[in-house]
Order: structure tokens, then sequence, then C-alpha cells
């Protein structure tokens, strides 16, 4: 059995999230590729504004903060004067599908060789569980207390979905890290977002479906199963493109 | 220098990017400054440079924000509503002490407005542009060889203080032909190798570096703002520009920045000949304003007159630079509409510039 470590990639800090909150196990899979790459000391991080906006200092690489929403163009100009690093953004729901829209479409139409760890737990966590893009029909948040009406707040978006129309994308995955096989679907993912950079192969997006115990007002165990129940219905996990854009010489394919 | 060459001011303005080692571009179509854009498509890749058209002005800022912050020098143009756009960008790349170059080919608004040259956005871009306790280098120049001088010093001034230096031009210098002269030294793009502060992958060579404007502790983002502060203090002390001509012994100085200072200084021409005591005075940097210049300047002077190409807004600083020791006036066209060296002489002669 070998020794379960903390990878070097993540800093020896107490991470500040919530209890039963997922974003652990993500920063954890991110930094154990990372390593496992190899490629710490060349790979520039972008955060987001929502929880994970301290995520800076819990990646021991190069870190950026963005404002809300812009982490895909923040990468694209880090990528774009730096080709031969490892540039990823780690962007929630609101970030990412909401505010962030346009630069996220756009940075993948571009085919930006960056990965986007894309963390959808159907809420704003940081701002205290106020609707999201991604919030489910009839899900009581703080600004639906009603429920999430799609006559009046419209429908989800399904961004993994959208996405894989576009050509310039090379991997767009829903993952969950709800237990321990889908943890390891997750770093294989979030790893081929990686390897696909390192050969300039295009946009990578790996959507994880999250769990926020806090602003939905379940236990973790119950936000667990909420998830199962709830969530992947709507959102399936699995490949929605898996296609490099050029080959590993970086001609067009 | 080379030979001179008869080049519009925005292209002017963007050959001199590239001599100064501007690595990367992102910009967004928006009229008047969009030969800034088309030209450097055209040159970037041809002297290992980037050019990227960005899906908005929103996203070119935030690409200059990411690029600036691994340590490359970079650029972004823009005009009066996109400027409006990129605001948000422009506060972060202050708060997080990025420093990168930004034009503003200012045309007239508010709103949509037009597409004529326009000084309306003095306010916004010296008074910070974006939100928070902050301020951005300035620079005005008249000219088209001034908008070569200018984007060279600005890049300069950028890395210096490490923060964004702006060049505001209007649709008048961007769209003007004049000779140009450049330097003849090869183009070599400038790298991160002075800017160890640099997210650009630390190589396990030393600690992560975190490129950052955000400061929960209420006390340690005082800190950082009075900390930035210093060197504006620096910069007002050291860096102020402006150019007097007549000033000693005028009794009205005309005051006017970038195109309008060259309608200004005609009509001063024209007072000259027909013997009434006129000077020009001509602020290049914006921030930092040039006060002790000004009050050099008018020190003389009976009445002061402010021209520009807006309802009066550079006249708030002249007048507390000289905290209001002379009477000061104002002449000005708005919404696109060029004054006429005729009209400020007018304004002259109403002035009592006879007496």
């Amino acid at each position: 059995m070998p020794d379960f470590k903390r990878p070097h990639a993540l800093t020896d800090v107490y991470l500040h999230y919530c209890p039963g909150c997922t974003h652990g196990i993500v920063h954890r899979l991110v930094a154990e590729v990372i390593d496992e790459m190899d490629i710490e000391g060349d790979t520039i991080g972008v955060c987001p504004v929502g929880c994970s906006v301290m995520a800076y200092d819990y990646f021991n690489c190069d870190m950026m903060e963005a404002s809300h929403g812009r982490a895909p163009a923040v990468a694209t100009g880090i990528k774009r004067a730096n080709p031969d690093k490892f540039v990823f953004t780690y962007q929630g729901d609101g970030d990412l599908a909401a505010i962030g829209t346009a630069e996220t479409v756009h940075a993948a139409t571009r085919g930006e060789n960056i990965t986007v760890i894309f963390i959808n737990n159907t809420t704003y966590g940081m701002t205290g569980g106020q609707m999201a893009p991604t919030t489910l029909p009839g899900q009581v948040t703080q600004t639906t207390p009603y429920g999430r009406n799609t006559d009046i707040e419209g429908f989800p978006v399904k961004m993994c979905e959208m996405l894989s129309q576009l050509d310039g994308v090379a991997l767009a995955e829903r993952v969950t890290v709800i237990d321990p096989a889908n943890i390891r679907k997750a770093k294989a993912a979030i790893k081929k977002g990686f390897e696909y950079q390192k050969n300039k192969q295009g946009f990578s997006i790996i959507e994880v479906l999250s769990t926020c115990p806090t602003n939905w007002g379940l236990t973790p165990v119950k936000a667990i199963e909420r998830l199962k129940n709830d969530m992947i219905p709507y959102y399936p996990l699995g490949v929605y493109k898996d296609a490099p854009v050029r080959n590993k010489e970086g001609a067009n394919s | 220098m080379a030979e001179k060459s008869l080049m519009k001011g925005n292209e002017a303005l963007a050959e001199a990017a590239l001599r100064a080692g501007c690595k990367c571009f992102f910009g967004y179509p928006i009229t008047p400054q969009t030969e800034i854009a088309a030209y450097l498509s055209k040159r970037m890749p041809k002297v290992g440079g980037v050019f990227l058209q960005a899906e908005s002005e929103v996203a070119a800022i935030n690409m200059v924000y990411g690029c600036a912050g691994s340590g490359i020098r970079c650029m972004t143009s823009s005009s009066s509503p996109g400027i409006s756009l990129k605001s948000e960008g422009i506060s972060y790349i202050a708060g997080a002490d990025l420093p990168c170059v930004i034009i503003d080919v200012m045309r007239g608004g508010p709103g949509l407005g037009g597409i004529q040259p326009s000084q309306a956005d003095y306010y916004q871009i010296t008074k910070g542009v974006g939100h928070g306790d902050y301020h951005i280098i300035v620079l005005a120049p008249s000219t088209v060889q001034e908008m070569a001088d200018c984007v060279t010093k600005a890049f300069d001034l950028a890395d210096k203080y490490r923060m964004p230096a702006v060049v505001l031009a209007d649709g008048l210098l961007g769209q003007m032909m004049e000779p140009v002269a450049f330097d003849d030294a090869e183009i070599v793009m400038a790298d991160a190798s002075n800017k160890p502060w640099a997210a650009n992958g630390h190589k396990n060579s030393r600690k992560h570096n975190i490129i950052n404007s955000l400061y929960l502790q209420a006390p340690e983002l005082e800190r950082t703002v009075r900390e930035r502060y210093e060197r504006y203090a620096e910069i007002e002390k050291t860096e102020t520009q402006a150019v007097a001509d007549y000033c000693d012994d005028a009794d009205i100085v005309v005051v006017a920045y970038g195109s309008t200072a060259r309608l200004a200084k005609s009509a001063v021409d024209e007072a000259r000949k027909l013997g009434i005591k006129a000077g020009a005075f001509r602020p290049v940097t914006l921030y930092p304003f040039p006060v002790n210049e000004i009050n050099a300047a008018v020190k003389n002077a009976k009445k002061v007159l402010v021209v520009e190409m807006s309802m009066g807004q550079m006249i708030d600083d002249v007048k507390l630079a000289i905290n209001c020791s002379k009477p000061v006036e104002f002449f000005g066209r708005t919404g696109g509409v060029i004054p006429a060296p005729a009209e400020i002489l007018a304004k002259i002669k109403e002035m009592g510039g006879n007496d």
C-alpha cells in the first residue's frame, strides 16, 4: 500500500472549504496530475471569483487571480505569451457559465491550449447560495425561493453539451467525485486534458459535478445522494467530445 | 534615426510599440483606432510577436492581464466606448501591480456617441477608469511623431513603476498622416528576465508567484494601497512633462493638450502677430499633471484659457494646479466638432488680450 501523501503541487495549508464540499478532492486531483507529469515548475493556474477564489494559496505552481468570469481570457494571455507552459483555469458555474460565458466559448472555439476545470454545484456558493446558470428546474435557492421556474428564470446551461459542438475543443468530459470509481475517472479526464495541452492539441474542459452541502442545506451524505438522484439525470456523466484538434506534431487533424 | 516616412498616427504608434519590444497585442475593432490592430496583425507574425483579436474589449484587457502577469510586454488599444468595457480589467491590472500599455483613441460620447475626434474622456482616463484607489500614467501626444514616442515612453514607465500606462490620443491624431522617424535598432521582444515577480512558471527554483488584487483583511489592503500611493508620489515628483511657448511675458496663457494644443498654438501664433501677448501651455503627461510647470507658465499671466474638445474636463485640473490663483476661462467644442484656430483666437480677443 503506497503512502497517502499530500501532493507537492498543493501547499501545506488548511483549505477554507466547508465540510463535505468536493473542492478539496478536485484540488487534490489537479495537484496529483501536476505531480505525476512533473510540470509544477512550468504550470500557471488561474483561479476565479467564487468559492475557489483563494485557490492561489493552495496550489504550489505560479498562480493568477482573474476577475469574475475572465479566467479563460487571462489564461489565453498567459498561454499566447508562453506557449510551452501549462495553463489551467479553475472555475465555478456562475463564473464560467454566466458572467464568463463569452470568454469560455471563445477560448474554446479558438482551440486555446488550456485546460479548464469546471466545478458545477448548481449554485453560487461564495455569496450564499443564489441561483446559478446550472441551477436545476424547481431547485430552491436564495434567489429562487419558490424553486427555479423555467418560465421565469429559463433553463439550466449544459456546458459540455454546448462546447462539444465547437471545432476548437479537444476534450469535453463531465465527471464527478462522489465515490472512488468516479474520482479515478475524474483524475484520468484531468490528466488527459493536461496531456492534450502538452501536445498543443486544443482546448479541454472537465466539468466536475460537485456538492455544496452548506448552500443546499443538506448533510454531506445527503448532498451526495442529491447529486446522484437529481443532478446526474439532468447532467449525464460521460465524454461529450474527445477529438484532438491538432495531432501531436501540431498540424490540424 | 532612420529616414522619415509618411504614416497615419495609429500606424506610427503600432510600429513604435513593436520597436519597444511589445510581444503581444490583444485588441477588438472599434473606430477610430482599428488601424492599430490591422497594422499589428500584419507585422506581429513577422517579428515573432503575437496578434490576437479578442471576442470583446473585456476579453482583450483580461488577455493583457494574463500576459502582463507572466512578465511579457503587451498592449491593447481601443476607443472611448471600448475603454469603458476595459475599465474593470484596468482596475484589476492596477490592483495587481502589472505593467502594460493601453491606447485610447478618443471619439465623441456619451453612449455610442460618434466616430469623430473628441477629448471627452479626460475624466475617465485621468481619474482612474475603473473602481478603487489608484492612478494610471497618462501621456497625451500631439503629433504623429509623438504618437510613436509616447508609446515607447509608456512601456518604459509602465515597467519602471509596475502599473498601466495609457497613451491618450483622439481620432484626429489617429487618422492624420505626418512624417515620422523610428530608431534603427533591431526589434527585440522584451522577455520576463527582469521581472522576478512574474507568474511564468517557477522552474522549481523559487517559491510560487501569485498575481492577485484580493486582500480580505482591511489593514492589509490599506497597506498595499498606501504603498502604491508612495510610488504615485514619486511619479508626481519626477515624471511630469509639459511644453510652454511664449509664456514668460504672456497676459493670457492658453492651456490645451493633444491635437487641440496644436490648434491652440496656431491661435496663439496669430494672436502674437496681432500684438496680443498670448502664450501656449501643453501638458504632455496628464497623470501626473504638470503642476509645477503650469504654475511657472502662468506666473506672469493675467488670465488662463483652457481649450478642449469637450465641455471642459481638464479645466478642473488646471484650476486645482494653480489653486485658482488666476481667472480660468474655457472654450471647447464637443461631439466630434474640432475647434477652429479662429474661434480660439476670438476667445483670446474676447478675454481682453489687447489690454
